[in-house]
């Protein structure tokens, strides 16, 4: 996956303003966690996307594997009574 | 042209201009500029050439940096510079008082009358060269600017104030590489300290007082020179340090771009820079 030619991948999340939580935005290269940051900023952030960033090697990321999603997905789908759907949401409450 | 020619020729462009617009300038609100009017010009332009001059070389790196991430990050910086850079030239405009705007200063004066330091001008050589270059104006510019935002002369301090927080991220950038470089591989180590042993006697003019920068002290509109070349010094060792770099020694002061003698190399910047503004002059988009 990684070559000398090539720096490593990095995942960036960008939380868009206070109360919300990081959302992934997409990837670059860098040679460091700290350069990353940097790259993230100048890419992701240049029209005042977020005020914080996070970023993770994306070797790092441990995914699941979309052979099994029957095993790991299915069996939830005719739970309904596991969903929220039973109740009233104030118009106050906007990020849920 | 020989280069002394162009040196010789830029010195008497810039003294014609300087006594041309003190024979023109009227009153300007603040007291301050009033004073010394041509003064407070000629130290507009040397802060905001400095940007406009280093934003036009990082531009060359755009399409040619070592990898597309470089590419938007240079280009950033170079953007944050002319921003300065606009912002400088208005105000320079205004107290010339001859009714020049922004695109008029930044593209229509000769060689002579850009008053940017000799550094910025300045080929940009490896990626390891314009860093070095890079991380010497940016700790230049956050210790001046830091201090420009007590200015005396408010709009000064407003544009140093706006200007403090972009710098702060350059040199997080640049300093950031130069200890990549500098503490990488043995390539690389060499590569940054010949860039830094060829571009340090340049850094000499940044700080060597003269009459407008004297006059600036007095006035309380710039802080004393000395003053930033002890915080800048002690900035650029604790990154060469991080750096693994050497500190290069100091040489006499042998460059005057600031008063508007240059190098060789400003001459072929300006070419490129102005070509559209000459070609389509007032063009718009």
């Amino acid at each position: 996956m990684e070559n000398k030619h090539q720096w490593p991948l990095y995942e960036v999340f960008i939380r868009a303003r206070g109360g919300l939580d990081h959302k992934h935005v997409g990837s670059l290269h860098a040679t460091d966690a700290r350069m990353a940051i940097e790259h993230a900023r100048d890419l992701y952030t240049r029209r005042q996307e977020g005020v914080s960033i996070w970023v993770v090697r994306s070797v790092d990321i441990v995914a699941s594997d979309p052979g099994e999603s029957a095993a790991l997905f299915e069996p939830a789908r005719d739970k309904i009574y596991r969903h929220p759907t039973f109740y009233e949401i104030p118009d106050e409450v906007k990020t849920l | 042209m020989s280069a002394a020619t162009i040196a010789a020729t830029a010195a008497v462009t810039a003294t014609a201009t300087i006594a041309a617009t003190a024979a023109t300038t009227a009153t300007t609100a603040n007291a301050a500029t009033a004073v010394t009017p041509r003064a407070t010009f000629a130290y507009l332009l040397r802060l905001g050439d400095l940007s406009l001059v280093l934003a036009q070389r990082l531009g060359e790196w755009v399409g040619h940096s070592p990898a597309l991430e470089e590419d938007l990050g240079v280009a950033n910086i170079a953007l944050d510079l002319i921003g300065q850079a606009r912002m400088l030239l208005s105000y320079a405009g205004e107290v010339e008082g001859r009714g020049h705007g922004e695109d008029e200063i930044a593209f229509l004066r000769e060689h002579g009358e850009y008053l940017n330091a000799t550094l910025a001008e300045q080929p940009n050589g490896d990626f390891g060269q314009t860093i070095v270059r890079q991380v010497l104006i940016d700790a230049f510019q956050l210790e001046l600017y830091e201090r420009l935002a007590a200015s005396a002369d408010e709009r000064l301090a407003n544009i140093a104030a706006k200007t403090v927080k972009e710098t702060r991220y350059h040199l997080r950038y640049s300093a950031g590489w130069l200890v990549r470089l500098g503490d990488g591989t043995a390539e690389s180590h060499a590569r940054v300290q010949s860039a830094l042993e060829r571009l340090w006697p340049l850094t000499a003019e940044l700080f060597a007082a003269d009459t407008v920068d004297r006059a600036m002290t007095d006035l309380r509109v710039a802080p004393p020179l000395e003053q930033v070349r002890s915080a800048w010094s002690a900035r650029i060792d604790a990154i060469l340090a991080e750096a693994t770099l050497e500190r290069p020694r100091d040489q006499s002061y042998a460059w005057f771009g600031k008063r508007g003698q240059h190098s060789e190399h400003l001459g072929y910047l300006l070419a490129e820079m102005q070509y559209m503004q000459r070609t389509y002059p007032g063009a718009r988009w």
